[in-house]
């Protein structure tokens, strides 16, 4: 089981990429990292990819909508891409809104959603 | 209802929970679901295994490949000997959370799937069944 999530830095962006189907305290781990990083890097953004995400159930749905939140204290911008289609039906379907969570349909749609802001 | 497999898996740490999905997944591939019901059932799986540990204590989940006919459906059942639960139809309300969670599980859980029951009672435990049929 992987220890915890690898955080990138391109110039003042923090990237991750979710490839594995992660357990709770994992996800709570990314939470925490992206969190200190972004307080440590200044970061003005976040690129959180999921495109190899066969699942997100609420407990993940929470964690990137509290990810998104706390970036936005330190003002920094969220966009989570790669958003599977079963995925997004089944979230809407659970009544998961990710309110506040800003979404693109790729990286680089993404990367243009925070290079814009 | 002839019931032509079953699977048992214990649920009593965190990562039981992504093994309750792995195993659902597969289940849900060998009666041939759609990806995107697939994904439902999956996803009403983690919900309710992880009710099933953090609000159950632990328990038991089965999974069974169900064959009526020429129709296929998939069965989980997930069993604790729990606090149970008091009030059934206010559990089943969204937003509704008896501890930090967003309240979506069992009522999200029920959206979900094609079948959906529960029995609780309070002091002994809770039995819930879902059933996704191809």
């Amino acid at each position: 089981m992987a220890d915890s999530i690898p955080i990138l830095q391109l110039d003042d962006l923090l990237l991750v990429t979710i490839q594995v189907d992660m357990h709770d305290r994992l996800a709570l781990q990314l939470q925490d990292d992206l969190t200190r990083q972004i307080n440590e890097t200044g970061a003005r953004g976040v690129l959180i990819d999921i495109s190899s995400l066969e699942v997100v159930d609420s407990f993940i749905g929470r964690v990137l909508g509290n990810i998104s939140a706390m970036a936005r204290v330190l003002d920094a911008m969220t966009v989570v891409v790669g958003m599977r289609p079963a995925v997004a039906i089944t979230l809407v379907e659970l009544g998961l809104s990710l309110e506040g969570v800003h979404t693109a349909l790729n990286v680089s749609k993404g990367m243009a959603l925070l290079r814009r802001s | 209802m002839p019931v032509s497999k079953t699977s048992t898996l214990p649920v009593t740490e965190e990562s039981d929970i992504v093994k309750v999905r792995q195993a659902v997944r597969t289940g849900s591939l060998e009666i041939k679901c759609s990806l995107v019901d697939q994904t439902k059932v999956v996803t009403a799986a983690s919900e309710l295994a992880r009710n099933l540990l953090i609000y159950g204590g632990g328990g038991e989940v089965r999974i069974q490949i169900l064959e009526e006919g020429l129709r296929r459906g998939l069965r989980v059942i997930f069993e604790d000997h729990g606090p149970g639960i008091a009030d059934i139809e206010q559990a089943l309300k969204d937003g509704f959370t008896s501890g930090k969670g967003m309240g979506l599980g069992l009522g999200g859980a029920k959206r979900l799937v094609s079948e959906f029951n529960i029995v609780s009672k309070v002091g002994e435990g809770t039995c819930i069944t879902i059933t996704k049929w191809k």
